[in-house]
C-alpha cells in the first residue's frame, strides 16, 4: 500500500517536472510559434539567481525562489526579445539556430562567472515517511507549485483582459492592430513572461537538481519534446503530454532503469507525434487554450 | 477514356471542417474538351471544392472519377501523375530558380534529357517569357509568375487542367495574353477554372457552374448565367433556394 | 552512368569553382606527404572525418532542406558499427562498409516515419533530436558486461578503444601505413565530393533542391516527394557513418561523445557558417570553426571551456542576424552585386560619352567598355539552380 502511495506520489512529481518545464515554453512556442532554444538556459538562470541570492545575498529561500529568479530572467528574456528574437519572428528554423546560439553564449558568461563547478541548493523541508519509505516534502510543495502555476495562467488567459489581448494577438495580428492593440508589444511582453515563468521553473526545481551551467540541455529537449507533442492548444496541450509522458517515464525507471525511462519517454514521444502529427490537442480539446 | 466522355466527375462530395460544412453532397460532372468555370460568391464553397479535386483537402465523403477511375484515395502526386495539371491560387512556383529550370522539371518528368530540352524551350517560347529564361522566377512580376506557372502546368502534358483564378493581378493587357492562351490551350484539353474575374470569363466563353453555400445553384452558359435572378440575388447576398 | 557524370558537368554552374575545389584536394594529396610530417597527416585526417561529416549536412540539409537536428548519430552508429563489426570479424573490409550501411538502414527507418508520415520542419528537428538524444543515453549505460554484440562489448560512457585500423582487404595482417591511411582518406574526401557534385547535377539531384524550393509544385508536378526526402536523408546518413569510421582510424577509438548534442551543434554550425546551398562552404566552415575551436581550447586556462561557447554562441547568433546565407554565398552575392553597380557605372558612363563633341569622349568610352566588357565575363552564367561550389 505504501508502495503504491509512493508510487503515485513519484508519477506526480515527474508529470509537475515536465509540466513546469513546459510552462514557459508553451507561452513562447505554443502562442507565439518562436523556438526559444535557450529554454534550458533560462532554467539554469533561474537556478542560479536562487544560489546566489541564499549563499550569497544572504536572502530568504522563497524570495528568491518565487520573486526574484522571475523577474531576473523575465528581464533577460526581454533583452534578448529587442536584441535578437523580434527580427527573427515568422522564420522558425531561423529562430531555433539563433536562440541555439544564445543557450551557447548563456552558458558560457555563467561558466565565465561562477565556474564549472556544481552547486547545490539544500532541499528545504527535509523529508517525510510514507510507511516504510520516505520521499522529501519539497516534492509535494513543488507539485502544489505546479497546481497553482497553471491555474494562475488559464484564470489569466481566459478571464483577464491580459489574455484576451494575448491571444487575439497571436490568432490575428493584424486585427489586433487595428484595434488599437501594437502586435510588437504584445510580442515583447508575452516573451518575457514566457521567460520569467522558465526562471521560476527553473528556481523552483533547483532544489531537487544539481545546478551546473550545461543543466540546460537536459531540461530543453524534454520540455520542448512535451510541449511539441501537446499541439495546438499549448497548455492543455502541454499539461496532457505532461501526464503520458511523466507517467511512462516513472513506470518504465521504475521497473527497469531511469535511463529506459529517458529512453522510452523519447520513444513514445516519436510514436505520439506519427500519430497526431499536429499534436495531441490537435486532434483533441482543440478548442481548449 | 470513359465512356459517356465524362472527364471529370464527382458523387456525393462533402467536406467538413468541424461544424462547418464547406462543400455539401456535391455532385459535379464534365466532359472531355469542356472548358468549365466555377463562380460564386466569397465562402460558397468553389475553392474548398477545388482544393478538393486536387487533393489539398481530404473531402470528408463522397467520390471523384476520372475518366471513370476513382481516384478520391490518391495522394497528390498521383493525380499529378494521372494526367491532370493545377495552377494554384497562390503561384506555386520555385522562386529560387530560373524560368529554364521551373520548366525543365516538368518537362523531365515525362521525357528524358535531351527531349526535356528541347521540350522546355518551346514552351518558354510559347508563353512568351524566352527572353528571360534564366532569371530566378522570384525575381518576376506577378503576372509573369503566373504564365511560368501555366507553362509548367502545359509541360506536363496534361488532359486536365484545374487553374484556380489565373488572372489574379493581372493588367489588362496580361489578361488578353491569358485569355487567348488558354482558349488555345482548350483546342486539346479540358479546364476548370475557379475566377471572379466576369469579363475573363465571358471572354473564354466557357460553360459555367455557380456556387453557393457548398453546393452547385445553377449550370449553364454565361449569358444566362448573367441574366439570371437567383444567381444575382446569391451575389448580392439575398439568400436563395 | 555517363548520363550521369555528363548531366553532372554541364549542370554545374560553378564548374570553374568545383574544379579549383577538387584540384585543391589533388594537390593536396600528393604534396602532404612530402613534407614529411606524420603529425600533420594525421591532424589532417581529422579534419577530413569531420569534412566529409559536414558534407553529409551540406547535402541533406543545405541542399535537401532537411534540418536534421541529430546528424551525429549517424556519425556514432557507423562508427559504432565498424568498432563492434571489426572487433567480431577481425578484418577491417566489411566493417568498413557496414559503417555506412548500418546508419543507412537505420536512417531509412526513421525517415520513413518521418517523411511519409508527412512531419513538418520543425517536428523532423524535435524528432531527429529525441532519437539522438535517446540513442546516446542508451549507448551510455551499456558498461556492463552484459551489453554486447558478438564478442564486441559496447562498454558505455568508456568507449570502445584499441579498435583494429584498416587492413589491406583479404590480408587482416597488412596493416595501411601512416601514409596509406592518408591517401585513403583524402581519395575518400574527393570521391564523397565529386560524387555529391555528379549526383546535385543529376536529374535526382535537380528534384531534390526542387522539393526543398516548392515542396507542394514539386508534389504537382508528380514526384513522390517523400520518396525523394528519404532517399537524402539515407545517403546523408551513409556519408556521415563513413566519416564515423574514419574518425576511429583516426583516433583509434569511440565513445557516446559521437552521439552528442554537442556534436550534432557543431555540424548544424559549419552548414550555417560555411553556407547553406553549397558544398564548398560548409567545408570552408567547417575548417574555419574547428580551428577557432583549437585556437580556443588551448587558450587560456580557466577560460577555456567558456570561451568556447561564448565564442560560438556569439558566432551563432551573429551569423542568424547579419549573415543567414553563410559566408560562400554571401560572398558570391556581393560579387554579383558589386558586378551590376559596375555594369549600371558603366552604361551610364557610355551614355555621357555620347552626348561630348566627337574625339571627346574617348576616355570615357573606354572606361565605360570596359567596366561593362569585364563584367560579361566575369560573372559568368546567370544566377540558376542551387548547385553552386
Amino acid at each position: 500500500m505504501d508502495l503504491v502511495g509512493i508510487q503515485i506520489i513519484q508519477v506526480l512529481s515527474g508529470i509537475a517536472t515536465l509540466a513546469l518545464m513546459g510552462a514557459g515554453l508553451a507561452v513562447i512556442f505554443g502562442m507565439m510559434r518562436v523556438i526559444n532554444f535557450a529554454h534550458g538556459e533560462f532554467m539554469m538562470l533561474g537556478g542560479y539567481v536562487v544560489i546566489v541570492c541564499t549563499e550569497q545575498l544572504g536572502i530568504n529561500l522563497w524570495v528568491a525562489m518565487l520573486i526574484i529568479a522571475p523577474i531576473f530572467v523575465g528581464l533577460v528574456g526581454l533583452v534578448f526579445e529587442r536584441i535578437l528574437i523580434r527580427f527573427l519572428y515568422g522564420r522558425m528554423i531561423d529562430t531555433l539556430i539563433a536562440t541555439w546560439g544564445l543557450s551557447l553564449f548563456l552558458i558560457g558568461v555563467i561558466t565565465w562567472i561562477f565556474g564549472n563547478v556544481t552547486k547545490g541548493v539544500q532541499t528545504p523541508l527535509g523529508s517525510y515517511s510514507f510507511g516504510d519509505y520516505s520521499e522529501k516534502t519539497y516534492t509535494l510543495v513543488m507539485i502544489a507549485f505546479t497546481i497553482i502555476i497553471y491555474i494562475a495562467i488559464f484564470a489569466v488567459l481566459r478571464r483577464t483582459k491580459l489574455g484576451l489581448i494575448a491571444r487575439g494577438t497571436m490568432q490575428n495580428p493584424n486585427q489586433a492592430s487595428c484595434l488599437g492593440i501594437s502586435p510588437p508589444r504584445v510580442y515583447m511582453i508575452t516573451f518575457a513572461i514566457g521567460a520569467a515563468l522558465t526562471g521560476l521553473a527553473g528556481a523552483i526545481l533547483a532544489p531537487l537538481n544539481t545546478v551546473i551551467p550545461t543543466i540546460g540541455v537536459s531540461y530543453v529537449a524534454q520540455a520542448f519534446i512535451t510541449v511539441i507533442t501537446g499541439g495546438a492548444a499549448a497548455f492543455t496541450g502541454t499539461v496532457l503530454a505532461s501526464g503520458v509522458f511523466g507517467t511512462v517515464r516513472q513506470i518504465i525507471s521504475f521497473e527497469w532503469t531511469p535511463i529506459l525511462g529517458q529512453v522510452f519517454l523519447l520513444i513514445t514521444a516519436v510514436i505520439l507525434l506519427r500519430i497526431f502529427p499536429t499534436g495531441i490537442t490537435g486532434r483533441f480539446f482543440r478548442r481548449s487554450t | 477514356m470513359a465512356a459517356d466522355g465524362v472527364i471529370l466527375e464527382t458523387r456525393g462530395l462533402t467536406m467538413r471542417f468541424g461544424g462547418v460544412v464547406a462543400v455539401n453532397n456535391v455532385d459535379f460532372s464534365m466532359k472531355e474538351g469542356e472548358l468549365r468555370c466555377l463562380i460564386g460568391p466569397n465562402g460558397a464553397g468553389k475553392s474548398t471544392f477545388f482544393k478538393c479535386l486536387t487533393r489539398q483537402y481530404k473531402p470528408t465523403s463522397g467520390q471523384v472519377l476520372f475518366r471513370g477511375t476513382d481516384i478520391t484515395g490518391d495522394i497528390t502526386f498521383q493525380i499529378a501523375r494521372r494526367g491532370i495539371g493545377i495552377k494554384t491560387q497562390v503561384p506555386s512556383v520555385f522562386d529560387g530558380l530560373s524560368v529554364h529550370e521551373n520548366i525543365w522539371l516538368s518537362a523531365r518528368r515525362h521525357h528524358k534529357a535531351r527531349e526535356a530540352n528541347k521540350i522546355t524551350d518551346a514552351i518558354i517560347e510559347r508563353i512568351g517569357l524566352g527572353h528571360t529564361t534564366k532569371k530566378l522566377v522570384g525575381r518576376l512580376a506577378h503576372g509573369e509568375r503566373q504564365w511560368v506557372e501555366l507553362g509548367i502546368v502545359l509541360t506536363g502534358e496534361p488532359k486536365l487542367i484545374l487553374l484556380d483564378e489565373p488572372t489574379a493581378g493581372m493588367t489588362g493587357d496580361e489578361v488578353g495574353r491569358t485569355t487567348a492562351l488558354i482558349r488555345e490551350i482548350n483546342r486539346n484539353v479540358a479546364l476548370i477554372v475557379v475566377e471572379h474575374d466576369m469579363q475573363f470569363i465571358k471572354a473564354i466563353a466557357a460553360q459555367v457552374t455557380v456556387f453557393h453555400q457548398g453546393q452547385i445553384l445553377v449550370e449553364d452558359s454565361m449569358t444566362n448565367i448573367l441574366n439570371n435572378q437567383r444567381v444575382r440575388d446569391v451575389y448580392l447576398g439575398k439568400h436563395a433556394v | 552512368m555517363t548520363g550521369l557524370l555528363a548531366s553532372g558537368w554541364k549542370f554545374d554552374p560553378n564548374r570553374h569553382g568545383t574544379w579549383a575545389v577538387a584540384g585543391t584536394m589533388i594537390v593536396l594529396l600528393f604534396v602532404l606527404p612530402v613534407l614529411e610530417d606524420p603529425l600533420l597527416l594525421l591532424q589532417v585526417r581529422y579534419y577530413v572525418s569531420m569534412i566529409i561529416l559536414a558534407l553529409s549536412m551540406a547535402f541533406i540539409w543545405g541542399f535537401g532542406g532537411i534540418m536534421c537536428f541529430g546528424q551525429s548519430m549517424f556519425f556514432g552508429l557507423g562508427g559504432y558499427a565498424y568498432a563492434i563489426a571489426v572487433g567480431n570479424i577481425g578484418e577491417s573490409t566489411a566493417p568498413f562498409f557496414l559503417s555506412m550501411i548500418i546508419p543507412a538502414i537505420f536512417a531509412a527507418i526513421l525517415g520513413y516515419f518521418m517523411f511519409f508520415g508527412r512531419l513538418n520542419d520543425v517536428y523532423v528537428a524535435v524528432i531527429t533530436l529525441a532519437v539522438t538524444l535517446a540513442l546516446y543515453y542508451f549507448i551510455n549505460s551499456t558498461s556492463g558486461d552484459e551489453y554486447k554484440i558478438g564478442k564486441a562489448r559496447l562498454m558505455g560512457f568508456n568507449g570502445i578503444s584499441s579498435i583494429r585500423k584498416f587492413n589491406w582487404p583479404g590480408d587482416p595482417k597488412s596493416f595501411l601505413t601512416a601514409n596509406e591511411l592518408f591517401y585513403f582518406s583524402m581519395g575518400l574526401l574527393l570521391a564523397t565530393y565529386l560524387g555529391l557534385k555528379v549526383l546535385l547535377g543529376s536529374k535526382f539531384g535537380r528534384v531534390v533542391v526542387a522539393v526543398k524550393e516548392n515542396e507542394l509544385r514539386a508534389e504537382l508536378l508528380g514526384y513522390d516527394v517523400r520518396a525523394y526526402k528519404l532517399a537524402v536523408f539515407v545517403i546523408g546518413a551513409a556519408i556521415a557513418g563513413l566519416a564515423g569510421c574514419l574518425s576511429i582510424n583516426y583516433k583509434n577509438f569511440i565513445s557516446p561523445n559521437a552521439f552528442h548534442l554537442a556534436l550534432a551543434a557543431q555540424i548544424i554550425m559549419w552548414v550555417l557558417v560555411g553556407g547553406v546551398g553549397t558544398l564548398f562552404g560548409p567545408i570552408v566552415g567547417c575548417v574555419v570553426l574547428l580551428y577557432v575551436s583549437f585556437i580556443l581550447g588551448t587558450g587560456a586556462a580557466s577560460g577555456g571551456g567558456m570561451n568556447t561557447y561564448f565564442i560560438f554562441g556569439l558566432i551563432v547568433m551573429i551569423f542568424v542576424l547579419v549573415i543567414p546565407q553563410g559566408i560562400v554565398p554571401t560572398i558570391r552575392d556581393w560579387r554579383e552585386q558589386i558586378g551590376r553597380y559596375r555594369r549600371m557605372i558603366g552604361g551610364g558612363l557610355l551614355s555621357l560619352s555620347d552626348q561630348l563633341p566627337a574625339g571627346h569622349g574617348e576616355g570615357m568610352r573606354n572606361l565605360a567598355e570596359r567596366l561593362i566588357g569585364v563584367m560579361k565575363s566575369e560573372s559568368g552564367p546567370a544566377p540558376g539552380a542551387g548547385t553552386k561550389g
